[in-house]
């Protein structure tokens, strides 16, 4: 967008000023904890990942931090305004897009824009070239003229980015943005988050079911019933499993399985389509692949390949609920 | 028999939509295929088609040998599907919800009925009232429901929305035990990293078939480069600077570095070099494996 954002009071040239900080946040349903003392910060330019299945407490953190709901506990602060006490200037620093974003279907896509201009409070003199320029940024003015209920999901998944952009937020909530959409509107629709998180500074949360969208934030929370299971840096997680995980391939799976299981130091083993995946300890990675080779030998199996592939970040999900389960 | 679903040309239009565009593939028993697609590409009209739940417009159907047209009772008798929303009796308990569903299909036999229950571990869940289970648990009864009156082919349409990993890879546990007795499942998903539990991968778009092979096959075959993560500073301007170069087969955004997908002839080291004489700061690469959102990327001409 060409248009700047105005600087925000406090920012330093160097200095990433943190945009959403949410501290030990609780939110209960009657007897359900559906978020629980949850902690998450975004500074400018930031993306960090909300992932975790549904039911987790994605959603609600987000409508906590959009302040569409009371908190039971802790505190947010957005843009450094307090949430509860200063609710209009810290939600005017928000742009949010709910899983379920409703736009007028029988509207123009420039109408929609138009409406949640008027509403967030652009001024008359400045909505037509701010509405342009973010159409252009999410690539529908084309569309413009095009009623908003003949769009395709995906382009109605990016006006619904647009409307959420028309006030220049320095923060963006993001509500599963690209749940069952095609791959490629996923993937232009990432291209626009993280050009607005390079160019623009802005700080974004983004809730997502898929582990493989988890890579793409600069940060990521894990979250499972109502709790942040761990956060990091995707790199950062993926290391604690360096050199831990084996494919292997063969005949018969079940048996190259089986033996697997027998292994001290196999840790887990998952099938997946005509391969196995080994969680194994790292130091006895080459021990441990010399050994099945021998034992599917004697066992009448066969291995094919047997390589030391690079940790997914679900792999590192796993090992991590295994690790609390066994305390 | 041993190919368990042949479909020829399978078409199905709603009006000027065309839902179902000239499908053609097969199966063989004991194979675990999926069928990767977003919403709305056609997963589950082809799905309904197989089970002679819906007439195609065009083209023609086998499953388990019978006509898709013609035959679709025996189809029934013989499939199990587990279908994306799959309804439960919320106020009945696990085990009165199996055995409503069992008397469906004819199943009057308690220790088959039990037996279900067991194979998916719920046994001791058994007097639970459904409104009270876990997703997970649910789709685990789903499962059960499509599996108790013993059949050779499965259908599950996207089984594992919505659920955490652990849950997912319990489920396909379950799957995989069945397949290893000579079950056969198609599965529909829209999780790439679903998918990759998949012997063979079909991926649909718009209604098209577009491809059908291993994961491993299609990335090797499909993709027509290798994949790099590229990490240079500023991120945008390197973006627009391999945009321009004109080297890589396409290159996108992902989080703090660059995902490249470069033709195999193209040595990796000269992508680097030319960061790096254009002034692009901490330009390093690393090579990775390619996803099936690579692939897909790559069929849809992206």
């Amino acid at each position: 967008m060409a248009q700047p954002t105005p600087p925000l009071e406090g920012t330093t040239p160097n200095g990433k000023m943190a945009l959403i900080e949410a501290s030990e946040i609780t939110k209960r349903f009657g007897s359900l904890c559906a978020v629980d003392q949850v902690t998450i910060t975004v500074k400018q330019g930031e993306i960090v990942g909300l992932v975790g299945p549904d039911g987790a407490g994605k959603t609600t953190t987000l409508r906590l931090i959009c302040g569409a709901m009371k908190l039971d506990g802790g505190w947010i602060r957005v843009g450094g305004y307090d949430i509860q006490r200063q609710t209009e200037q810290a939600r005017a620093q928000i742009g949010y897009l709910p899983q379920r974003f409703s736009l007028y279907e029988e509207l123009t896509v420039m109408e929609n824009i138009r409406f949640f201009a008027e509403a967030r409070g652009v001024r008359r003199e400045e909505w037509l070239p701010r509405c342009l320029n973010i159409l252009e940024f999410v690539g529908l003015v084309d569309f413009k003229e095009r009623l908003a209920g003949k769009l395709s999901g995906g382009m109605k998944q990016k006006l619904g980015l647009a409307a959420a952009l028309v006030h220049s937020p320095h923060v963006i909530l993001l509500d599963e943005p690209t749940t069952g959409v095609d791959p490629v509107t996923r993937q232009d629709f990432w291209q626009l988050i993280i050009r607005l998180a390079a160019q623009e500074q802005t700080a974004i949360l983004v809730s997502t079911p898929y582990m493989d969208e988890a890579s793409r934030c600069h940060r990521v929370h894990f979250m499972r019933q109502g709790k942040i299971l761990i956060e990091g840096t995707p790199a950062s997680l993926r290391a604690g499993l360096t050199g831990s995980i084996l494919e292997v391939s063969g005949e018969p799976l079940p048996l190259l399985r089986q033996l697997a299981l027998q292994e001290p130091g196999v840790f887990n083993a998952q099938r997946f389509g005509d391969r196995l995946h080994l969680r194994v300890s790292a130091e006895e990675r080459e021990q441990i692949a010399a050994r099945l080779q021998a034992r599917a030998v004697q066992a009448g199996g066969n291995i094919t390949t047997l390589r030391p592939i690079e940790a997914q970040l679900e792999d590192v999900f796993i090992a991590l609920l295994e690790e609390k389960s066994r305390g | 028999m041993d190919e368990v679903i042949r479909a020829e040309g399978l078409t199905k239009r709603f009006g000027d939509f065309t839902a179902v565009d000239h499908v053609s593939f097969t199966v063989q028993r004991g194979e675990v295929v999926g069928y990767l697609g977003p919403n709305g590409s056609g997963k589950t009209t082809t799905i309904r088609m197989l089970l002679g739940l819906l007439l195609p417009s065009e083209g023609s159907a086998q499953v388990l040998g019978y006509d898709i047209r013609r035959q679709s009772e025996a189809i029934r008798r013989e499939c199990g599907y587990m279908s994306q929303k799959f309804s439960l009796y919320h106020e009945l308990t696990v085990e009165e919800n199996l055995r409503f569903y069992a008397g469906v299909y004819g199943v009057r036999n308690e220790a088959q009925i039990q037996d279900a229950l067991a194979r998916v571990e719920l046994t001791a869940q058994r007097r639970t009232r459904v409104s009270d289970l876990s997703t997970g648990w649910k789709q685990r009864l789903a499962l059960a429901i499509a599996i108790v009156h013993h059949p050779q082919l499965l259908f599950l349409d996207e089984p594992t929305s919505g659920v955490d990993p652990t849950a997912r890879r319990a489920f396909w546990d379950l799957i995989y035990e069945l397949v290893n007795e000579g079950v056969t499942a198609l599965v529909t998903t829209h999780y790439m990293d679903e998918a990759e539990y998949c012997g063979r991968v079909g991926i649909m778009r718009e209604g098209k078939l577009l491809a059908l092979d291993t994961p491993a096959q299609l990335k090797k075959e499909v993709l027509p480069g290798l994949a790099y993560d590229v990490f240079a500073t500023p991120l945008i301007d390197a973006l627009s600077f391999l945009e321009a170069s004109g080297l890589p087969l396409r290159v996108g955004l992902s989080g703090d570095h660059l995902r490249v997908i470069l033709p195999r002839e193209v040595a990796p080291d000269r992508l680097l070099q030319e960061l790096q004489q254009a002034g692009f700061g901490a330009a390093r690469l690393q090579a990775i494996e390619a996803s099936l959102e690579d692939v897909f990327l790559a069929l849809s001409g992206a």
